[in-house]
């Protein structure tokens, strides 16, 4: 064996597991820690952890090598992740990530030599209104331009610790555009829980219902439906280690702020200015179903909301609108906890959300059983994204026939848009549902559109022809993404950064997602590089009928859609960039012969194709 | 046993808590897989089994059987979406079966023959992996892994050793032991182990046993994948 570089470790790590117990759900949380403390998580360090919590090693090398923001190799000191969403790139992102780069000495995706520094691209990192954006150590950074980057590129050269650097560089502005029922009132903290204590419980559940509520998350499942299954749910087998508080089974809330589809920042907004509307659709929903116990997943790219957050709830609590005897109601007792991903899009799939929290690889759950009978330890567990909470907040406070009376019949309510790309006032735009794509780009200034990604990659590309659809389950569902693409844009551009985007983010265990879309990623990059042929068109369709019909869960599942969307509305796109033959070699025949030239010394006609 | 589902047209009976899967292998009808042993909990993660219940694809080795249910497998569509996923297989690893001590007796190389892969179809992959032959007695070629964590299930249920395990994401996952160092040498693994005798190809071997059962005398040599999991059980 090598000599052990950490020999020390114990102590090291000990204010950190001191922190997080016992418990194997903290594993996640505590490599986190333990990233920021070394800066990478050394086999020592996994032997050492694996020993605190009592499980095999190889499950603590399993979480740590499984998110993106942990490392089993050294990083640098300063870690500079730039946002790579197609948003990023069309404001230019990979000309500065080199800028900053050659300012440093430093390639892209390597450590430099003194360990000082590491620049690589991340998935969208949620600043789209406001990029192109980075990461440093965690910490987002937005606005970026070159004097920007200068300055960035000075603060880690004299080494200043990241928390002395000027707030500025770290400013998120909301870009709050246009208010309706959500947004557009000022919500008294209490108020909807009130509300709801007076109506009773199952009133309450009946109003949720009659709202026709669906999940904001872009599936649009019966939020009324899902409390109900897992109010009824008995509990599973294996969470007997749980004490049974209040004398009824235990059950789980779960908000998931996982908000990873490229993008989507909507939810980033609704827990800076309106976590108290958040925080409270959560506890109707406990007193709903009977939970005791909810968590926040806070993706990671959003850890700089944690520290405020935790005031909200901190505040919540002192209001005895937390905790036990919630309201003065002896048997209403509930808490939430903040749980933060480590750079994990597959996460905001509910079933691998609640393996991160248990503390493992994000890995979808087969189903069934469902998380509403089977989820967090095997107990009945609802999973709601931010804005149904705060939807159901609402419903709480007004009651159900107030909400549905916007939106359509079978979208009731409103919706959060964030708009970004081509248009001149990006940030959070709130329309009752039902409004024309056409309506939004004209009052987001978005006139010269041809093209608009909507709910993201993994959901539908839309273009001018059919800017008269509507934002609504029943045409355009989405989960709040809307990227605007102006009749100069090459939209292969797109769909070839959502192939890269897809390829990154696969979790990995099935075959067909795992393979296929390094596949699709293999092709685009073929056709990028100007081999295209027509019959790489041809397997890139079938791919996506084997991405579409054989894959574990949802991301697998939509893969395929921005190629085949853009394939079948914007052919031209690929069609200019293939090459008029049969076949053409996926590499540079000639250039592969480079090597050979170099060792031969000869440069004549005859060593060349 | 009175419930049945109907699967190809043929009407199968099950026992409640069955699977699919586990219907048909009771039935002596096979559904192609790799992941899947019925030793062991079903893990889902091939997709080779998948099949059509109702109009929706689903994986016939966690999906419970069910009164009922219409199930197609044996069709055109998705043998051919089976044969796509074992060619992905292919490339993805470096699977080179004339120099493989575990050719013949291989159920990737079975697989890929009774669903006629006749070509890789994709371009390889060629990735750089790791072999471990630290150990003694056993030889770990990464190379050769699909990731069906059989090894891992067997190591942590039957063993109790927790040997394996995967780490990274995506197409850089890898399968890990359990030692400080990394090397299998390192770990509580033996010749003996449960977790020696599942994985579905030659990715983890016992060393010094190469061609004790010449070429030509496998189990795969004479007979079909499928002929082999109806007749004989489970290799």
């Amino acid at each position: 064996m090598e000599p052990c570089e950490f020999p020390d470790i114990e102590r090291r790590l000990a204010p950190v597991l001191e922190k997080h117990g016992r418990d194997a759900s903290g594993l996640l949380q505590i490599l986190r820690d333990v990233q920021d403390l070394l800066h990478f998580i050394p086999p020592e360090a996994v032997t050492c952890i694996a020993g605190r919590l009592g499980i095999p090693r190889t499950s603590v090398e399993g979480v740590a090598g499984f998110y993106a923001f942990l490392s089993l190799e050294p990083v640098g000191e300063y870690r500079v992740l730039f946002s790579d969403n197609i948003t990023d790139n069309m404001l230019g992102n990979r000309e500065l990530m080199q800028y900053f780069c050659n300012k440093l000495w430093v390639e892209p995706g390597k450590v430099s030599e003194d360990n000082l520094v590491s620049v690589d691209t991340t998935s969208c990192t949620g600043m789209c209104d406001q990029g192109p954006a980075a990461l440093v150590n965690g910490w987002p950074l937005t606005s970026l331009d070159h004097n920007r980057l200068d300055l960035i590129a000075e603060l880690i050269r004299i080494r200043k610790p990241v928390a002395e650097w000027p707030p500025m560089l770290f400013e998120v502005a909301d870009n709050v555009r246009r208010k309706d029922a959500l947004l557009g009132e000022a919500f008294e903290p209490g108020s909807a829980l009130r509300a709801t204590l007076a109506r009773g419980i199952r009133e309450t559940l009946a109003e949720v219902d009659k709202a026709n509520l669906r999940g904001r998350g872009g599936a649009g499942f019966k939020t009324a439906s899902k409390w109900t299954f897992c109010h009824a749910a008995i509990a599973g087998e294996d969470g007997s280690a749980l004490c049974d508080i209040g004398g009824s089974p235990v059950r789980f809330i779960v908000c998931n702020a996982d908000e990873g589809e490229p993008g989507t920042f909507k939810d980033r907004v609704l827990l800076t200015r309106y976590a108290d509307l958040v925080f409270e659709g959560m506890t109707i929903g406990a007193r709903v179903v009977g939970a005791s116990k909810g968590f926040l997943y806070l993706r990671g790219e959003y850890r700089y909301l944690l520290q405020p957050l935790e005031a909200v709830l901190q505040r919540r609590r002192d209001a005895g609108l937390l905790g036990d005897g919630i309201l003065d109601q002896a048997d209403f007792s509930f808490d939430i906890e903040i749980h933060l991903g480590a750079g994990a899009y597959i996460c905001g799939e509910e079933s691998a959300l609640i393996e991160s929290l248990e503390g493992r690889r994000g890995r979808p759950r087969n189903r069934p059983p469902f998380p509403v009978t089977h989820g967090y330890r095997g107990r009945p567990t609802v999973v709601d994204n931010v804005e149904t909470f705060a939807a159901a907040a609402n419903i709480g406070l007004h009651g159900g026939a107030w909400f549905a009376a916007q939106g359509t019949s079978q979208s009731t309510g409103t919706k959060l848009l964030s708009i970004s790309g081509d248009v001149s006032r990006p940030g959070i735009y709130e329309y009752p549902f039902g409004v024309t794509v056409e309506q939004i780009l004209r009052d987001c200034g978005g006139e010269d559109a041809h093209a608009v990604q909507v709910s993201g990659p993994s959901g539908t590309l839309v273009s001018w022809q059919e800017f008269g659809r509507r934002i609504a389950f029943e045409d355009l569902s989405t989960a709040g993404a809307f990227m605007v693409f102006h009749r100069q844009r090459e939209m292969f551009a797109a769909a070839h950064n959502f192939t890269h985007f897809f390829a990154h983010e696969s979790c990995g265990f099935c075959t067909p997602c795992r393979v296929g879309t390094q596949l699709q990623k293999k092709i685009m990059d073929k056709i990028a590089g100007g081999h295209g042929t027509a019959s790489d068109l041809e397997e890139l369709k079938n791919l996506g009928h084997v991405l579409k019909t054989m894959s574990h869960c949802g991301l697998g599942g939509s893969a395929a859609n921005p190629v085949l969307d853009t394939l079948k509305k914007f052919p031209g796109t690929f069609e200019r960039k293939l090459k008029a033959l049969a076949f053409e070699p996926a590499f540079d025949l000639d250039g592969a012969l480079e090597t050979a030239r170099e060792i031969t010394g000869r440069d004549d006609e005859w060593a060349h194709l | 046993m009175s419930k049945t589902i109907s699967l190809d047209g043929q009407t199968v009976a099950f026992a409640e808590g069955q699977t699919i899967m586990d219907a048909a292998m009771a039935a002596g009808i096979y559904i192609p897989h790799l992941c899947h042993n019925p030793e062991f909990r079903p893990h889902g993660s091939c997709k080779l089994c998948t099949v059509n219940v109702n109009g929706r694809n689903v994986a016939s080795c966690t999906m419970p059987a069910a009164e009922g249910q219409q199930v197609l497998s044996d069709t055109e569509e998705l043998n051919a979406e089976r044969l796509a996923l074992t060619q992905m297989l292919f490339v993805e690893g470096n699977h080179l079966c004339p120099a493989c001590e575990k050719s013949g007796n291989c159920q990737l190389q079975a697989v890929a023959y009774y669903l006629g892969m006749m070509s890789p179809r994709f371009n390889h992959f060629y990735p750089q992996r790791e072999v471990d032959a630290s150990h003694p007695e056993v030889l770990l070629d990464r190379n050769r892994c699909i990731y069906c964590e059989l090894c891992v299930r067997a190591s942590r249920e039957v063993d109790g050793k927790n040997v394996f395990g995967l780490s990274g994401r995506g197409i850089a996952t890898t399968l890990v032991v359990n030692s400080t160092s990394g090397r299998l040498g390192d770990t509580a693994i033996a010749a003996s182990d449960k977790a020696m005798q599942v994985c579905p190809t030659g990715a983890l071997l016992v060393k010094r046993r190469g061609f004790v059962v010449p070429i030509g005398e496998r189990i795969y040599d004479h007979r079909s994948i499928k002929e082999v999991q109806t007749g004989g059980g489970h290799e």
